[in-house]
């Protein structure tokens, strides 16, 4: 049974005893633990099942590498899943649940899988689920569904919060291991800001576990000496629980904080995204043990060598007490002495080795340990733990010679350089053949943009792993890259090292060499997403030559681990199996995030509210006390309608057109754009910029434009209105405004560089009101001031003066086809002149009036809208806007597009207005239908509803479309099938369906 | 995330910071000209595996459109320059000829 031997783990505080749930059950550990530490104490081997075939998995590994480990974590809003319990640090309280099984981790039905996991091999799913073809909406996708993903998603908001850090370094260090921390004295020596991240909850990685000694000090006595030297130094900042998530290009790089995961009781955000820019990075992230592919290598019980070490020493904790090692290297024999020493059983060290190790075989042996050198496992048994291992030669098919019976495996089958970080943004990799394993190749490091490297590798991140190496290395890395950050070089420290040497491992990829195929069937590479040794075999055999397509075809080095146990033991199989060496199969690529980070860390502050800036009009208090419902537009909220007490929306609607129809309307117009053009070449630039002539415009007119992109596309429209000879105001639409600026100064610091315009955009400097309806003059002579009789200021001119006690800017335009002054005043001005106008309108029954009445009274009278009867693939000319295209300017932005022949083609869709039959509404963005069908089998089409309403001035329904030869089939009727299963007739009919002559906006 | 000085502000400035605005010293074609050209003009882009010579806006800075010349590889930045020119400039031409021998880019190189 696995169990705590000692209290006298490293990391843990026998005298802070603190209590857990797993699956209900409340069990204890200690502060220190994690929870895969305090599990194992607990003998709480089994922790999970296996993706695919639902086997019963243990823990493997003692870190961010661990594949089987993922628990639910907490509960209600804080609920997480896929939360590695080796990298958890227990608090008292800790809630976790045990993933994908049902109904119980120790009895899941999906565990029949496993017994058919011969049908399901590689690519299985491809194959099944291909025909026939109807079974995949209502079998195989439910099925899948249903059976995919390990963890639950939380079903409650996120109620922790998150931020974002912006930093600047000289050096960044990645990993506070020996080499990350000797790098980062190095560099700090020279007077470089360095900051070193480290994404455990401890410094010194491995080093203290692993041993040897530096500075005649045993490595976590030097480690801490060490950190007391870099923390009093005042260019050196040193955070842990933070890991290196990423590297970008120029030195970006983000990591990742982990503030209160520990101890949910401290205030504060949850998780902190560094978002770093670092003149050198050096990556001293370590290296990752492989396991051994040999038959029942999940069985619960098996684990890295280097992971139960971590657990004897730090958490005085013991996976069995009979055990067996097997090996490829010397490595392993630390984890034997460290069981030896705990008082535990090693029945066994299997060396594959025909020649066995070097110093550390000798002192295992000198404790009495066993060693049989070229012997591998055959094969582990046992369902949910280790219960017996068959010993065979390595050099054979797996024929038993031996059986034992033992509780726990230890395997080492070598160690791959963490080269993630070096990999992100396109550090090359070069193989080693000495250690097997691919490290990063200094001549092919990421570039910045100055051309040269940015990224060093220091220690075993290097390829360097021991400890007599690492540490001159480090030295020498933190020294480079203070250098390559501009800064100038001193004596560089130096530290004694003194440390068993290795002999060198061999290769092993496969355990036995030759095994079977009913022991590769069961060897895993892959342990989370359950492909074995004989699924990359197949792929490989047919056809899967790349690396890339084995992995997708397979699902080798997927998910949350992202293969980090798996991706050379998985390559090194499909090179073998391909006959190829492994260099040039090469490895998959590796993607940022190292290790899976927070949705909320991404996200950081910005959510809710603060998710993104909201525009507000000077009015949108007044609207909101007025209980404006409101619409989205970019990023303002416009109101939408006014509804009063027991009213639906609709019928305010309905009531802000009558009203306005009949009486006077307001409406906040203030989010309409205004663009100030202004210069001597002002009226040129305007012509080019608008498909009609702006030149000619005489001050104190305005003018309706239309503006098209260079492909002759329609853009955005407005009223220009000339104030004086130099200068212009152009309208945008609301959502254009920003847009319709930067075009502006596009095409004017691009291509018309000469010109001498200057634009300046003034939206926000106005609040802007329409006062709208036959009673808009009598309402405005009520607040007294400017005369605006028909006579002195006419439709279409604009005019400054006073309103009441207001400075305005009036301009006689209409969108809605009545009598209509469009009023801006500064903006801080903007709500007491709202409140003014409607005090006085009081007697004339003014009410507000929203976007959606606003855009019932334009379509009655047939004026588009940019984004109804526009979608970027529509010309002015479509829209019978001819009358707004200047025939006599020889080019406008567009024009040249429009000559094109698809846009001259007469086949295109025009504008039309559409009458239902019976009254009805047409469904918005309905095709009217043709005869015949398409190379789809779909219906083919001669028209669209581009916007469409009920107009209660004309009580029925009115729309408009873009319809075949439509302006020449007047009072033809189309059929408009709806979603809703009925097909809607309606009428081909002229757009302007109110005020064909334009008398009421005109008097 | 790349970083690009503005030659404006001087400002090296964080990709977020900045707009792409695609291909640079591409000369408009209007009316008048060939649908060949017209083509040419608004759709046919390089697509290089190297150098590149690119536009950019420091739209959350000062606001100026600028030209980057720079390696789409490597990411190596050889420089950037103001927009108001129809050509790189000849010391950033210099400057990745010492780099990039041999490098071509549409009529130049």
């Amino acid at each position: 049974m696995s169990h705590r031997y000692s209290k006298s783990g490293r990391l843990i505080d026998e005298n802070r005893e603190i209590s857990f749930t797993f699956n209900g059950k409340t069990l204890r550990g200690f502060k220190g633990d994690t929870l895969a530490s305090a599990l194992l104490a607990n003998d709480q081997m089994l922790v999970g099942r296996s993706f695919k075939y639902h086997r019963p998995r243990g823990i493997v590994a003692s870190g961010t590498e661990e594949p089987n480990a993922l628990v639910n974590m907490g509960e209600g809003a804080r609920f997480e899943p896929n939360q590695r319990a080796t990298t958890t640090e227990l608090f008292d309280g800790l809630v976790a649940r045990s993933q994908n099984h049902w109904p119980t981790l120790d009895f899941d039905v999906g565990g029949i899988n496993a017994s058919l996991s011969r049908l399901l091999p590689a690519g299985f799913y491809y194959k099944m689920f291909m025909y026939p073809r109807a079974f995949w909406k209502h079998v195989y996708e439910p099925f899948i569904r249903q059976s995919a993903g390990l963890g639950q998603a939380p079903k409650e908001a996120d109620a922790d919060t998150y931020e974002h850090f912006h930093a600047f370094t000289d050096v960044l260090v990645i990993g506070g291991g020996v080499a990350g921390l000797v790098a980062a004295r190095s560099a700090a020596e020279t007077g470089a800001r360095v900051l070193v991240l480290e994404q455990s909850a401890h410094w010194g990685g491995r080093g203290p576990v692993d041993g040897g000694r530096i500075d005649d000090r045993p490595v976590d006595n030097f480690v801490e000496t060490l950190v007391s030297d870099l923390s009093a130094r005042a260019n050196v900042t040193l955070r842990t629980r933070c890991m290196g998530a990423g590297v970008y290009d120029h030195g970006y790089a983000l990591g990742y904080e982990r503030l209160t995961d520990h101890a949910p009781d401290i205030n504060g955000p949850r998780h902190r995204l560094w978002r770093i820019r670092a003149k050198q990075i050096i990556t001293a992230t370590g290296a990752i043990e492989r396991p051994l592919a040999f038959a029942g290598n999940d069985v619960p019980g098996v684990m890295l060598a280097s992971a139960m070490r971590d657990y004897l020493v730090n958490y005085g904790v013991a996976p069995g007490q009979r055990i067996i090692v097997a090996t490829n290297n010397d490595d392993a024999y630390r984890t034997a002495i460290e069981l030896k020493k705990a008082g535990l059983d090693v029945l066994r060290i299997l060396d594959a080795r025909e020649t066995g190790g070097g110093a550390l075989m000798n002192q295992a042996r000198q404790l009495g340990i066993r060693i049989d050198c070229g012997r591998a496992i055959a094969k582990v048994s046992g369902g949910k733990r280790v219960r017996k291992v068959q010993i065979c030669a390595q050099i054979g098919a797996g024929g038993a010679l031996e059986e034992v019976g033992c509780d726990a495996v230890a395997m080492s089958g070598g160690w791959s350089p963490a080269v993630h970080l070096w990999s992100h943004c396109g550090g090359k990799l070069l193989w080693d053949d000495t250690h097997a394993h691919f490290r990063p190749d200094p001549e092919r490091p990421l570039i910045g943009a100055d051309g040269k490297g940015f990224v060093l590798p220091a220690g075993s991140a290097n390829g360097i792993l021991s400890l007599d190496g690492i540490v001159p290395d480090a030295i020498q890395t933190g020294r480079e890259a203070a250098k390559a950050a501009g800064f100038r070089l001193r004596k560089a420290p130096e530290f004694a090292v003194v440390q068993n040497s290795e002999a060198p491992l061999e290769p092993v990829w496969l355990m036995p060499q030759e095994a079977r195929v009913g022991l590769r069937t069961k060897a895993w590479l892959d342990f989370q997403n359950d492909v074995k040794v004989s699924d990359v075999q197949l792929a490989a055999q047919e056809g899967y030559e790349s690396v890339e397509h084995t992995k997708r075809y397979t699902t080798l080095g997927m998910a949350t681990d992202q293969g980090k146990l798996s991706n050379i033991n998985g390559l090194a199989t499909l090179a073998n199996a391909l006959g190829a060496p492994i260099p040039a199969v090469g490895t998959t690529t590796f993607r940022p995030p190292y290790a899976p980070i927070s949705m909320g860390a991404i996200a950081g502050e910005a959510r809710g509210s603060v998710f993104q800036p909201l525009r507000r009009t000077p009015m949108h208090e007044w609207h909101r006390q007025h209980n404006a419902e409101w619409e989205p537009v970019g990023h303002w909220r416009r109101p939408y309608a006014y509804p009063r007490t027991g009213e639906t929306t609709h019928d305010a609607v309905m009531r802000e057109v009558s009203n306005t129809r009949q009486k006077v309307g307001l409406l906040d117009a203030s989010t309409l754009g205004k663009i100030l053009v202004k210069g001597p070449d002002a009226g040129k630039f305007l012509d080019m910029l608008y498909t009609n002539m702006m030149s000619t415009l005489k001050p104190g007119k305005c003018r309706y434009g239309l503006m098209c992109s260079e492909n002759g596309f329609l853009i955005d429209d407005g009223v220009v209105a000339r104030i004086d000879d130099d200068t212009f105001l152009c309208h945008t639409t609301t959502g254009g405004a920003d847009r319709i600026h930067a075009h502006m100064e596009e095409w004017l610091q691009t291509e018309w560089w000469d010109w001498k315009v200057y634009t300046a955009n003034l939206t926000e400097q106005f609040a802007q009101i329409a006062v709208v309806g036959p009673k808009a003059r009598e309402l405005l002579d009520k607040m007294g001031g400017m005369d605006l009789s028909a006579d002195s200021f006419k439709f279409m001119e604009w005019q400054d003066g006073q309103i009441g006690d207001f400075t305005a800017r009036v301009f006689r335009i209409s969108f809605s086809g009545e009598l209509s002054f469009e009023i801006a005043v500064p903006a801080s001005q903007g709500l007491a002149f709202w409140s003014e106008l409607m005090k006085a309108g009081q007697g004339l029954g003014v009410m507000p009036y929203g976007t959606e009445a606003l855009h019932i009274m334009r379509a009655e009278k047939g004026f588009i809208m940019i984004g109804d009867e526009t979608d970027g693939t529509v010309i002015p000319q479509d829209l019978g806007l001819n009358w707004a295209i200047s025939k006599k300017k020889e080019d406008y932005l567009g024009k040249r597009a429009q000559q094109r022949d698809h846009m001259t083609d007469p086949t295109r869709w025009k504008l039309v207005g559409l009458e239902t039959l019976d009254g009805s509404v047409l469904p918005d963005g309905a095709y009217a239908v043709a005869e015949g069908t398409n190379a789809n089998g779909q219906r083919n089409t001669q028209g669209r509803v581009t916007s469409t309403y009920h107009s209660p001035t004309l009580s029925k329904g009115i729309a408009m479309g873009l319809v075949l030869h439509g302006p020449d089939r007047m009072d033809e009727v189309l059929e408009f099938p709806g979603t809703d299963g009925k097909t809607y007739q309606a009428r081909i009919v002229d757009p302007v369906f109110y005020d064909k002559d334009g008398e009421k906006q005109n008097v | 995330m790349l970083t690009l000085q503005c030659p404006y502000c001087g400002v090296q400035a964080d990709e977020t910071e900045l707009s792409a605005g695609g291909e640079a010293h591409i000369e408009r074609h209007g009316p008048g000209s060939s649908d060949e050209a017209f083509e040419e003009y608004l759709f046919a882009r390089e697509n290089p595996f190297g150098v590149h010579f690119e536009r950019w806006r420091h739209s959350y800075g000062c606001g100026k459109w600028f030209h980057a010349a720079r390696n789409t590889v490597t990411l190596e930045v050889y420089g950037t320059y103001p927009a108001q020119t129809t050509e790189p400039p000849a010391d950033i031409r210099k400057r990745i000829s010492g780099v990039a021998p041999g490098w071509t880019w549409r009529f130049l190189g």
